[in-house]
Formats: C-alpha cells, sequence, structure tokens
C-alpha cells in the first residue's frame, strides 16, 4: 500500500549523490562519523590553540595523548555499564561512590590484611584484591537493581541513596585514612612506564587488532552468502577493512612513539645494568594496560549487547517494557543484573583509578558518575531508552577526557573548566536530537 | 443453547475470577474452545474481555478457577508458561518494541542461537523474510525498527509471531482496530486458514457484524460476568447486541 511512497529517495542509483552512495554501500554508522569529526575538532581546536597563544601545541603529542588513553579508561570501563543502565530507561547516580567504596575495600585488604596472612609483596595479593572489589561492586549493584525492580523504588532515588551511603561507608571503612601503597604489581593496572607493555606487545596486540578487522569482514561475507542477505561491494568492504587497520596501526605506531622520561629510563638502565649510550635510551611505553582494560571491557560488551540475548533483551526492555514482559523476558530479574553489572564495572574502573594513584582514598571517584553519564550521553545514548551504543558511550568518555585534557594544557582553570564541560554536555545531546529528528 | 461437542476442549476456562483493588474485572468466568475454532469475545469497554483472555496468556494471574488445556489442568503464572502450552496473543497494543526490526522482534524471547550460543541475526532474518513472503508479500522493510512500520505492517510482525511458533491456541485482541479495509481483508483470510489447520482462536472485537462472519461461537461479557455463549447460526446481530447492551439472552429479552 504506502510502502512505494515511504521508500527513501536514496534507493534510486540515478539521482543519489556520490556521498550518499559511499555512506549506503560501506554500511557506515553516520553518527559515529560525527562524533568523530567533532572529536577530531576538539583535538585540532586545542592543538592550535596552544600553537597561537600559548607557545607551543601541546595536545597532538604521543605524550598527551598516550596521557589522553589513561585518563580515560576509567570513565570509560563505567560508561559501558551505564549504557546498559539508560537504555532500560534507569539512571545510576552512585558509580562514583562505588568506586571509591571498592577502592578502599580493595586498599585495606591487599594493605592491611592479606599481608598479615600472605606476606608482603605475595603474587596472590593483588588477584585477590581484584577479585574482592568487583565482587564488591557486583554485589552492591544486584542490591540497588534489586530495590529497584522488586521494590519498585525509582532508580534515580536509590542510587542517588547509594551516592551518599557508599561515599559514607567509604570514609567509615578506614576512618578516612589514605591507604597506601599499593601492591606493586596491582599499581601496574593504573599505567604508568611500567604499567605498560611496551613497543613489542603493541606491535603484538595491534597485529592481533588488524587479524580481527579483517576476519570481521571475511566472516560477515560469508554469513550474508549463506542466508542470501545482499553482499556490500567489495570497494566497501576493502574500504572498511582498511580504515579499521590504518586505525589500529596508527594507534600502534603512536602509543610506540612516546618514549620513558629520562629518569625512569636511568633507573631502569641502573637496576638491569645496562649502559645508556650517548644519545639516551629509546624505551617506548606502548599501549597503557588500562587502556587494554578498556579495549577488552569494550569487546565484550560490545559482542554482549549485539550478539547475546541478553544485550537483545537489554533493548527490548528499553524500547517496550510491556512487550517484553509479555514477550515472557523475566524484565526484573534482568534489571537486577544490568545493575549488577554496573556495580561490577564500577569495581573495575575503582582497580584502574586507585592503581593509577597508587593508593585508596575515600574521595576516589567523587563526580564520576555526572562523568560517566555525561560520556553515555554524549554518545547518543538516549535517556528516552532503547538507543545506546557501547562504542559511542567509550568516544563520548574520550570527548569529556579530551576537553578536560585540553583546557588544562590552554591553561584554564578548573571554573571556566566545569562551564565548558556543562555546557558542551547540553549542546551535543541537543545536536544528537536534532540529528534524530533529521535522519527519521 | 449451545450444543456440546462430545471431544475434548482445547482450552477450558473454569469459574474464572480475578480482582483489581476491590472491583471484580473476571467475575466466576467458564469459557470453552474446541480446535478448529473461533470463539469471539464481545461486550463493552471494561465488560472483562482482555482481561480474562490476559489470564489465559500469563499476563495476570487469576485469584480463582482453573484452566485446563487438552483435558489437563494447566498453570499458567507467565507469559512464558503460556508459550510453553503453545498459547500465543495478538494484543491490541501489538506488545512490539518499537527500536528493534522485525526479525528482532518476531523473535524476542526466542531467539535463534547459534552454537556458541550467540544471537543468530542473519538466520533470524532470513527466516522472518520466509513467512512475511507468507503473510505480506509486499513487506520489505525487515532491517528497519518496527517505529518504521505501518500499522498493518505491525499486524503483521504480531500475526508472524503467533503463526511461525505453531501456536495451537491463539488469542487475538482486536487484530482490526487499527487496519484498512484490505489489511482487515487478509486477517480475515488468515483466521479462516488458521482455522482450518485445527487452530482453536479466541477474538475480541467491538464489531458485530465482523463477529458474527469470522466466528463460530460468540460469548457476550458485561460487567465481569459471562452473560451467554451463542452460536453463530442461532442469533442475530440483534440478539448480540441486546446481550451486550442489556445484558439478558435472547430469549429473555424477548
Amino acid at each position: 500500500m504506502t510502502d512505494q511512497t515511504t521508500q527513501p529517495p536514496a534507493s534510486s542509483p540515478a539521482r543519489e549523490s556520490a556521498v550518499a552512495r559511499f555512506f549506503r554501500e560501506t554500511e557506515l554508522d553516520t553518527r559515529l562519523l560525527g562524533m568523530l569529526g567533532a572529536l577530531a575538532l576538539i583535538w585540532i581546536g586545542f592543538h592550535l590553540y596552544g600553537q597561537m597563544f600559548r607557545g607551543g601545541g601541546f595536545f597532538l603529542t604521543p605524550r598527551n595523548l598516550w596521557n589522553l588513553s589513561v585518563q580515560t579508561a576509567s570513565i570509560g570501563i563505567m560508561a559501558t555499564g551505564m549504557v546498559l543502565v539508560i537504555i532500560t530507561r534507569h539512571i545510576d547516580l552512585s558509580v562514583g561512590s562505588v568506586l571509591g567504596f571498592c577502592a578502599i575495600i580493595m586498599g585495606v585488604v591487599q594493605v592491611n590484611i592479606l599481608p598479615q596472612y600472605l606476606g608482603l609483596g605475595h603474587p596472590l595479593i593483588w588477584v585477590i584484591a581484584i577479585l574482592v572489589g568487583i565482587t564488591c561492586g557486583t554485589f552492591i549493584g544486584a542490591f540497588h537493581g534489586a530495590l529497584i525492580a522488586y521494590g519498585k523504588i525509582p532508580a534515580f532515588i536509590v542510587t542517588l541513596g547509594g551516592l551518599l551511603v557508599w561515599r559514607g561507608a567509604a570514609f567509615l571503612v578506614a576512618r578516612g585514612e589514605t591507604i597506601s601503597p599499593v601492591d606493586p604489581t596491582f599499581a601496574l593496572l593504573g599505567g604508568g612506564p611500567y604499567g605498560a607493555i611496551g613497543a613489542t606487545g603493541s606491535w603484538v596486540v595491534g597485529l592481533l587488532g588488524c587479524a580481527a578487522v579483517l576476519a570481521l569482514v571475511i566472516l560477515g561475507r560469508r554469513k550474508r552468502r549463506v542466508f542470501h542477505i545482499a553482499q556490500r561491494p567489495v570497494w566497501a568492504e576493502s574500504f572498511i577493512a582498511i580504515v579499521g587497520c590504518g586505525a589500529v596501526i596508527a594507534a600502534v605506531l603512536l602509543v610506540n612513539a612516546y618514549p620513558w622520561p629520562r629518569g625512569i629510563v636511568r633507573r631502569y638502565a641502573e637496576a638491569e645494568g645496562i649502559e645508556i649510550p650517548d644519545g639516551g635510551l629509546f624505551i617506548s611505553h606502548g599501549f597503557a594496560i588500562p587502556v587494554l582494560i578498556l579495549v577488552a571491557v569494550a569487546i565484550f560488551m560490545t559482542i554482549l549487547m549485539s550478539r547475546s540475548r541478553f544485550g537483545r533483551y537489554v533493548y527490548a526492555i528499553g524500547g517496550n517494557p510491556e512487550a517484553a514482559e509479555l514477550a515472557g523476558i523475566n524484565t526484573r530479574w534482568m534489571t537486577v543484573k544490568i545493575f549488577a553489572l554496573m556495580g561490577g564495572l564500577a569495581g573495575l574502573s575503582a582497580v584502574v583509578a586507585s592503581a593509577r594513584l597508587g593508593s585508596a582514598t575515600n574521595a576516589l571517584g567523587t563526580l564520576d558518575e555526572l562523568y560517566v553519564i555525561a560520556a553515555a550521553v554524549i554518545g547518543g545514548t538516549s535517556l528516552a531508552g532503547g538507543v545506546g551504543t557501547i562504542y559511542g558511550a567509550i568516544l563520548g568518555a574520550l570527548v569529556m577526557q579530551s576537553l578536560q585534557t585540553g583546557m588544562v594544557l590552554i591553561g584554564f582553570d578548573a571554573a571556566m573548566q566545569q562551564i565548558v564541560v556543562g555546557s558542551v554536555l547540553v549542546l551535543a545531546v541537543y545536536l544528537d536530537i536534532l540529528y534524530r529528528r533529521k535522519s527519521k | 443453547m449451545t450444543q456440546q461437542r462430545t471431544d475434548t476442549p482445547l482450552v477450558q476456562l473454569k469459574d474464572i475470577s480475578i480482582s483489581f483493588g476491590g472491583i471484580r474485572a473476571v467475575d466466576h468466568v467458564s469459557l470453552d474452545l474446541y480446535p478448529g475454532e473461533v470463539v469471539g469475545l464481545l461486550g463493552h469497554n471494561g465488560a472483562g474481555k482482555s482481561t480474562l483472555i490476559k489470564i489465559l496468556a500469563g499476563a495476570y494471574q487469576k485469584d480463582g478457577g482453573e484452566i485446563w488445556i487438552n483435558g489437563e489442568k494447566a498453570e499458567i503464572n507467565s507469559p512464558r508458561d503460556a508459550r510453553d502450552y503453545n498459547i500465543e496473543t495478538i494484543y491490541q497494543t501489538l506488545a512490539l518494541a518499537d527500536n528493534l526490526d522485525a526479525a528482532s522482534n518476531l523473535f524476542l524471547g526466542r531467539e535463534l542461537t547459534t552454537g556458541a550460543g550467540f544471537v543468530d541475526d542473519a538466520k533470524m532474518e532470513s527466516e522472518t523474510a520466509k513467512i512475511m513472503a507468507r503473510l505480506n508479500p509486499n513487506f520489505k522493510k525487515l532491517k528497519e525498527p518496527v517505529s518504521a512500520l505501518s500499522g498493518g505492517q505491525r499486524q503483521s510482525v504480531a500475526i508472524a509471531r503467533a503463526v511461525y511458533f505453531n501456536a495451537k491456541i491463539l488469542i487475538m485482541d482486536e487484530p482490526t482496530a487499527a487496519l484498512g479495509v484490505h489489511e482487515t481483508q487478509m486477517v480475515a483470510e488468515l483466521i479462516q486458514e488458521l482455522k482450518k489447520q485445527g487452530l482453536g482462536i479466541f477474538l475480541i472485537s467491538h464489531d458485530t457484524r465482523e463477529m458474527l462472519e469470522l466466528c463460530d461461537r460468540v460469548s457476550v461479557m458485561k460487567n465481569g460476568q459471562m452473560i451467554g455463549t451463542e452460536r453463530v447460526e442461532d442469533v442475530t446481530e440483534d440478539d448480540i447486541l441486546s446481550m451486550i447492551i442489556m445484558g439478558k439472552k435472547p430469549d429473555q429479552a424477548a
């Protein structure tokens, strides 16, 4: 009936422009490209501003971008979980406090408790500490989820309460003391020269990444052939493969271009008994471990959301909770699981954040909930529910962190930073609304 | 009165009651359904038709009474339980997740998975294409979220869900309410076809004439109570209307 009239004009190849055809054939998400464009604009903008007014562009340097990747890790890990929470029309205001609480618990476990039984520096200490931290976060999240799903208390209230409760609990556990130093192996998970995998390791990761990109393209083609779904043209597939592999290799080159600071190199050389040549010793950082954790979380969460029943149900609940319930989905239990996952990710984030700091303080993660929610929302997660992606949230986290880092580099003070970050959040969501209205 | 069939009924609702906050939405109602039969439920808004049917579909839990399926007592406490008895429901509100595409909606809660336990989108899409080609050949928008579909297309998705999973008992709550003439005709033909296959169908509608055409028997409810069940050959449209409005059986009303 109305089928003919509602067909988009894009399907008539004669009138279609080359650009429109490019997007249709490659099936690229234009929204993703928009975000990447915004990110590039921010990066280049800060760099040029620095060059013009601050006597040097410090933004687009291997050092800054490497640090940026490490700083994004903690927020990025939590943002992937917040996507699920927001898709199902909930909110979690407690993640920052849960992070602080888990960090303190892990600090107490690895500094005060375990050394008594295992001895200081025992290789199991960091493993047990991490398990305790993630388990702790998961249980707190599940508890919040149960209150929301079975107690019918709005998520806003439960997690607003959680925001205060867990921050207070974090203070009580250690009576406000800072717990340090953390276990040396544990500290590697926070990044730093030793907490990175070096040049060779980064190339291995990079090549694995390229292999994954190629495998995805080839498997996708095979699947489409089996089920007789129209193939993308070969040039479009090749384009995606080349851009994907190119991005991975560029990232490897970038992190390998950032050398260890001279002081660290000297200490390392002394410890290893290496002679430092005249020109200095160039030891690459390579990918930081927290960044690899973020990448692993992102891959896991993406598979979970797009390839598992769990992910399908998350979207279904967000789209129409009643329909999901009538389709036999146990929506309440799903809510518990989603919040438990969020809590677990906050626990993992606590590992990264406290390892980076080298100590656990009860103030760790303060205001993180707002950055995490902002990252998810800037990344295209709709507060109305049903819409959102993992990669979007991570890009959102990167945008937030880029803004903050950039403003520090060009010398904006804290007050100005807050104003800019807040305004950008509102602007980003407004642009997103405009985009969605247009693309409907 | 209704002529009794001797074979085992597909569904027997016995003395079903449910209350919401002191109001008896369904008050000791009994009703049965045989294979290959269409039973229509008529009544005003709030008469309890949808509520009764939602108890069978597992969306509400009854306060009293029993449900028997194929001559055996059944426990239906959730939509999943209902599905295990091959009961499929097409709701008035269609019950689709607007943000998901047709295939995801069709298989919602019963996704096809690959050996590794991941959802098999390509397989679901091709299965959807197959069943849609049978039900609604005009249906082309397999990839788009169902919010982009017309009322008739959304309805085909809901119906495809029931047909694909080999329903034995089909509940249709106002299946034609949002449809145009052509699509309504399509649903009517589908009902006839499913009936031939031996399904039992509960049909809810406000359109008395349509009900007399499609149904074998019609039951009239008023204020949560069953007024009566009549074979369509035995009654006229006026009889039915007087049952709906006055809550009396035709012989009493005369």
